[in-house]
């Protein structure tokens, strides 16, 4: 792989218009205005920040991982990914990125598939799905666990062999590591800071992730 | 295997959906070679719960699809095994053409012109039979493209491998629950073949004996044992 070469970004944290943490474990909600950032920060290192996004005038208009990578034919997002929805839309491009690998495979941890890929005594650990579900229910709309599909995973690295294996090495983010997004159109972030203890995407610590928003 | 139980030939860009109860094997065969059928797969009665690109995945270790591995779905339970397979490289993660895409690469045919030869994309094809089952866009999730190859380099970058399939190729897929299948036959959406080309697929489903708890399915991975338990587990309390 060539060496990544970070993107850094010039906004000051002192003229964020917002400016909030979110704890490992919570989710969080909100809306992202057309042409305003949104920087989340890894605060701790190692952290896995799950992520969807969707048109806030038609939730039905959401992150799509697939045209995502379809669009880019291309795994991994960093700056310059366009994230894209189901309908073909573009929801936000990714502008700064100083960790350089951030994943759209591997999906939300959840407590039926903790059972299934570690142990039937791991159904009652807290998971990203959730978190989501809950995150949906609160924004309303009537959405629920239909309108939770496959997420990307901020500074959670998945590496793709040539042969086709899957791996979950992790391990390229670090504190203060973050990645910056300009919406092209309003859309809603929901976001699980996720709880995982059971591999080494949160360096089986959880930790808080930051997020800013500018205009 | 013995006689199929139900047959049928899907022209290219076509599209079928059905219920096919646990313990039957749907066959697919690519008459003609490049075949692609996308797949998307839901619980016959609940719905909500369908296939799981991640968790196919990451459950398994693996990019793709392949003999004897299976299809999870978001609940920790198995669709389905493949239990027979002479392709051997299967993708998960590319998606479905759609309209915008499909005019953008081969042009403009409408039917008023091109009457049944006209251009159809995958996406198009997955929402109308989904609407025939109640459900639609909530619904639409990363699908399965069986027949079709695309490998990753080692920077993540996706490359379409042509000549994957040949023509008598097949996959067998045995259900491990009563499943909701929705399928279309449009080409790969990165299949750089400049020429609309869908190709032909066969269709059998046959009957099956029930899996054995060490069929090779099952002790591929060992999340595959936990997932068949639950998938048992369902079935041992709802009937």
């Amino acid at each position: 792989m060539s060496a990544f070469i970070p993107t850094i970004s010039t906004l000051d944290p002192a003229t964020a218009i917002y400016d909030h943490t979110v704890l490992a474990g919570d989710h969080w909600v909100y809306e992202i205005k057309k042409g305003q950032v949104l920087r989340i920060v890894d605060v701790e290192g190692n952290q896995a920040a799950d992520t969807l996004f969707y048109n806030a005038h038609d939730p039905l208009d959401r992150y799509s991982a697939c045209d995502t990578i379809q669009h880019q034919a291309a795994l991994y997002l960093t700056t310059g990914t366009k994230l894209m929805s189901t309908r073909g839309n573009e929801l936000l491009t990714i502008t700064a990125d100083t960790c350089g690998n951030h994943d759209t495979l591997g999906g939300a941890c959840s407590r039926e598939s903790n059972v299934m890929r570690y142990a039937f005594d791991t159904e009652p650990m807290h998971a990203c799905r959730d978190s989501f579900i809950r995150g949906v229910q609160c924004w309303s709309h009537g959405l629920g666990k239909r309108d939770i599909t496959c997420n990307i995973n901020f500074f959670m690295n998945v590496p793709v062999t040539p042969d086709g294996q899957l791996r979950f090495t992790d391990g390229v983010s670090g504190p203060g590591f973050y990645v910056e997004l300009r919406a092209a159109m309003d859309v809603i972030a929901l976001m699980s800071n996720c709880p995982q203890l059971n591999n080494p995407c949160n360096a089986y610590n959880p930790t808080p992730v930051r997020v800013l928003i500018w205009d | 295997m013995t006689n199929p139980i139900y047959t049928t030939e899907l022209s290219g860009a076509g599209m079928w959906s059905r219920i096919i109860g646990r313990h039957k094997t749907l066959r697919l065969t690519d008459l003609e070679g490049g075949a692609n059928v996308g797949m998307l797969l839901y619980h016959a009665s609940e719905r909500h719960e369908r296939y799981n690109m991640p968790d196919t995945l990451k459950g398994q270790h693996i990019f793709y699809l392949r003999a004897p591995y299976c299809v999870h779905s978001d609940m920790g339970r198995l669709f389905a095994s493949i239990t027979a397979d002479t392709v051997g490289w299967h993708d998960t993660v590319c998606g479905a053409s759609d309209a915008k895409r499909v005019l953008e690469k081969y042009g403009e045919r409408t039917f008023q012109a091109a009457r049944n030869e006209f251009h159809r994309n995958g996406r198009d094809c997955f929402l109308i039979e989904l609407a025939k089952w109640g459900l639609g866009e909530r619904d639409l999730v990363p699908n399965l493209n069986w027949f079709s190859k695309v490998v990753s380099d080692d920077a993540g970058k996706l490359s379409f491998v042509s000549g994957n399939s040949k023509a008598g190729d097949h996959i067998e897929l045995r259900f491990d629950m009563d499943t909701l299948v929705v399928l279309n036959t449009c080409q790969h959406p990165l299949d750089p073949d400049p020429q609309h080309h869908p190709r032909r697929v066969k269709l059998e489903v046959f009957t099956s004996e029930p899996p054995a708890i060490d069929d090779p399915s099952f002790t591929v991975r060992p999340e595959n044992a936990r997932a068949h338990r639950n998938t048992e587990d369902f079935y041992l309390l709802a009937r």
